[in-house]
């Protein structure tokens, strides 16, 4: 059955994906039209089955490719970046080269996005033909396998980054953690107490960050920054910029004199939420890991005015370093893991619930901060003053959270913060706490019993968004008060409640950074601005981008247990990859043909990834495999056509081209010629 | 020529964003016009002209090319190739008197299932009002030099 028009013998099978597809397709309409006629592109089969990825659709093309003797495979059913992989195994497993399977979207792209069944069909059978013609021109191809470095970059050292870097270095792999602040630990080591079982945050996260700090296959960079990422997936050529700390950390011991010297006090932004304080030279608190203070040039008396220099002449160790420049270190790794966390929201937008303008209004991390036995009050709570314990306090949920004007997603963690901050203010102060919430969200293990509990201790619950915070008095109750104007819907009724303290549970942020870090690891963020995961149920912490994974919060908001869940997973893959040692990558190089080349060198200077070299000994520019990404941009340039991209060369591309214009053109022409 | 003109598009998408964002608008249940046929490149930067000749040519109406945003390249700046071509390929249709608008490039990340349906909606309707090119039928019907001579005067 050699002879078929000269044609390799093609197989077409058309999925009804239950009725994702059938319902705005029709299948049989389809399948019957490429029977006909796609005949004389090669296709000798055409069948339509429920679903093609099940086992018995696949078995459907394993035995045609052995029955018919099928030399190309074109399944028309879902995206490509779904089930390719699925049916060119079953090809594969059939004897058939991988290469030689297409995939023809007619579901995302067709039945999904389109009403009109008859201009949907039509639409289905051009892709269709698409395909056909353009996989009889398909090339077998053999993938090419590649080493994996086994060392691992971790970006961010919160607690998802610093499972992560755990569980890969007890596995007996070098890990380097890249964190941009002076210590690790992340917003956890800010929190006080953690939902719901009150595990104090700095008692589970400390042994951590220490057995991270000291572990032998751990690299620790804080106070660094990746600047650059070259390479692929198993070959990554990292730069990452460390700044200078202008403490020699060889030196120094982490006494701790130079900070009980300096005599210059700043306002703690970052780790003590703006309500606490600290020196020019600092650690951001006494559990920091590691120890070695950094000097905050911009407000460091020596580097602004010249003049001061104590920490040097505290320093038992001669540790202080005035000259330290930053450093560009170069490191080689085989996989990326992105924990990079995420920003809070601005409560100052929400400008109705008078956070900087009402003294009395409080952030969540300020609280956090405040309840902190180690933070700015000692773990008093009071108000701004720093000595009135409140009396009645009001809990806002959802700030800038599942709100249009801000962000549209649920922050996740607010419901069971906020029930968590009534406890504490009822166990230390005694105080009414009321909570204003829209909807309550307790479905982890144990949360929604914590909640019962919140409520048996006598929190009192108010349904309904908060309008508006004040300090217009309108009688003499409200006097001196913070009041807060809420509909409560629950009884259909306007409220004013005064209270003396008022918390707002602020959302999680994706970083104000996320888009450019996302750029430099070649991954994209989803319009909310959170990293896209390959697959947000199956494949939640790999990305698009082989070889760079996301855990945490980076990719969606999340509490402690997830994020420490995909720190696991995160490190799970990437073991995966290191105890495979290799991994194979589409082979969809570009090859130069040094007999078409006339080494014009228009191709050199348009790689990115100076994959391509000019050979002066044969006159002829040369493609190294191993670099080039398959973009194909030099393909489209040679003008000697010279460059041939497998995959994606031009007679692939032209007959498809030809394919997806095939049913309306050539024959309705001819037709309308003929009349 | 009939009342009704249902043009005919082919649009090159980049593997990384917009055929992302083609996805993203299906499993969303996004609708839109349903006169756009994709091929699927690596990288927009892969855009031949002779893509783009070679689909009007076979009968399409317009070509769309879309590519990652400025700065959000895949392969860090391949899509400004894109954008290149596709300048150079709105002179080349100027030259042969076809209105330059027939070509359109549009940069849509894998996030903007949106913009993607939109987009393909606007450019429909663009070429809707432009009318048929009917260039395959020329070269179908009158000699290929007849038919060169024909859209060139």
């Amino acid at each position: 059955m050699s002879a078929n028009n000269g044609k390799p013998k093609v197989g077409v099978y058309i999925c009804h994906c239950g009725t994702n597809i059938s319902h705005t397709v029709d299948v049989e309409q389809v399948r019957d039209w490429a029977m006909e006629k796609l005949g004389a592109e090669g296709v000798v089969i055409a069948r339509d089955y429920k679903f093609m990825c099940s086992s018995q659709g696949q078995d459907l093309i394993e035995q045609d490719i052995k029955a018919l003797g099928l030399e190309r495979v074109v399944v028309a059913a879902c995206s490509q970046h779904l089930h390719e992989m699925t049916f060119r195994n079953a090809g594969k497993r059939a004897g058939l080269n991988p290469y030689l399977t297409k995939l023809a979207s007619i579901r995302e792209q067709v039945a999904w996005v389109h009403e009109d069944r008859a201009a949907a069909t039509e639409k289905a059978k051009a892709v269709v033909a698409g395909a056909v013609q353009r996989v009889v021109k398909n090339q077998p191809l053999e993938e090419i396998e590649v080493p994996i470095h086994p060392d691992t970059l971790v970006v961010g050292g919160g607690i998802a980054g610093i499972q992560a870097a755990l569980e890969i270095a007890n596995a007996g792999y070098k890990v380097y953690l890249v964190e941009r602040e002076p210590s690790i630990g992340g917003h956890m080591a800010q929190f006080d107490k953690t939902f719901p079982t009150l595990d104090c945050a700095a008692c589970i996260l400390t042994p951590r960050m220490f057995e991270t700090g000291m572990h032998p296959n751990i690299e620790l960079l804080t106070w660094s920054e990746v600047t650059q990422v070259a390479g692929y997936v198993g070959n990554f050529k990292v730069t990452v910029k460390k700044k200078p700390r202008h403490v020699n950390e060889v030196l120094c011991t982490g006494c701790g004199a130079c900070m009980e010297k300096c005599p210059k006090k700043v306002v703690d932004q970052v780790f003590e939420a703006g309500i606490g304080y600290r020196k020019a030279i600092y650690t951001n608190s006494a559990q920091a890991m590691p120890k070695f203070p950094v000097i905050d040039t911009a407000n460091c008396n020596f580097f602004q005015k010249g003049t001061c220099k104590v920490c040097e002449k505290t320093c038992p160790t001669k540790a202080i370093d005035y000259e330290q420049k930053e450093e560009m270190l170069t490191i080689a790794v085989g996989n990326i893991i992105l924990a990079t966390g995420y920003d809070l929201f601005d409560a100052r937008r929400v400008s109705n619930y008078g956070y900087g303008r009402l003294a009395n209004v409080f952030t969540s991390i300020e609280f956090e901060r405040m309840c902190n036995a180690a933070g700015p009050t000692s773990g008093k709570i009071v108000l701004r003053d720093g000595q009135t314990q409140p009396k009645t306090v009001g809990i806002v949920h959802c700030v800038g959270s599942r709100d249009r004007n801000y962000n549209n997603y649920c922050s996740n963690i607010c419901c069971m913060q906020s029930l968590k901050f009534a406890h504490l203010v009822k166990e230390r102060t005694g105080a009414a706490v009321y909570e204003f919430y829209i909807d309550m969200r307790t479905p982890m293990k144990s949360y929604d019993e914590f909640y019962q509990r919140v409520l048996e201790e006598g929190t009192l619950f108010v349904r309904g968004k908060v309008a508006q915070v004040t300090d217009a008095a309108r009688n003499a109750q409200e006097e001196g008060k913070l009041i807060i104007q809420v509909e409560d819907t629950l009884i259909g009724k306007q409220r004013r409640i005064p209270v003396d303290m008022v918390l707002l549970s602020i959302g999680m942020q994706p970083r104000h950074d996320a888009k450019e870090v996302g750029r430099l690891f070649g991954i994209g963020c989803s319009t909310d601005g959170w990293f896209t995961e390959k697959h947000a149920k199956l494949d939640p912490v790999a990305t698009m981008t082989e070889g760079v994974l996301v855990a945490g919060t980076a990719s969606g908001p999340k509490d402690i247990p997830a994020s420490v869940s995909q720190g696991s997973a995160a490190a799970a893959r990437v073991l995966n990859l290191i105890m495979r040692q290799k991994i194979a990558l589409e082979p969809i190089k570009a090859v130069v043909n040094p007999w078409q080349c006339s080494g014009c060198r228009i191709c050199n200077g348009l790689c990115p990834f100076n994959a391509i070299s000019f050979k002066a000994e044969h006159k002829v520019s040369e493609i190294n495999p191993a670099l080039c990404q398959g973009c194909g941009a030099c393909v489209a340039a040679c003008p000697a056509g010279a460059i041939r991209s497998p995959g994606f060369s031009n007679e692939q591309i032209f007959a498809q081209i030809d394919g997806l214009l095939r049913n309306f053109s050539t024959a309705a022409v001819q037709e309308e010629t003929e009349q | 020529m009939s009342e009704h003109f249902e043009p005919v598009i082919i649009g090159f998408t980049c593997n990384w964003c917009s055929y992302r964002a083609a996805d993203l608008a299906g499993t969303t249940r996004l609708k839109y016009a349903p006169n756009v046929r994709l091929v699927r490149l690596m990288c927009s930067g892969r855009i031949d002209p002779t893509f783009v000749m070679k689909a009007l040519s076979g009968g399409a109406d317009g070509v769309l090319i879309t590519g990652c945003h400025p700065g959000e390249c895949h392969y860090i700046k391949q899509n400004y190739k894109a954008l290149r071509r596709h300048l150079f390929l709105r002179r080349l249709l100027k030259g042969l008197g076809i209105a330059p608008e027939r070509i359109r490039l549009v940069w849509v990340s894998a996030a903007e299932g949106t913009k993607w349906a939109s987009t393909i909606n606007s450019f429909v309707e663009e070429i809707r009002a432009l009318g048929p090119l009917g260039w395959q039928k020329k070269l179908a019907t009158d000699s290929k030099q007849d038919a060169a001579q024909e859209v060139l005067a």
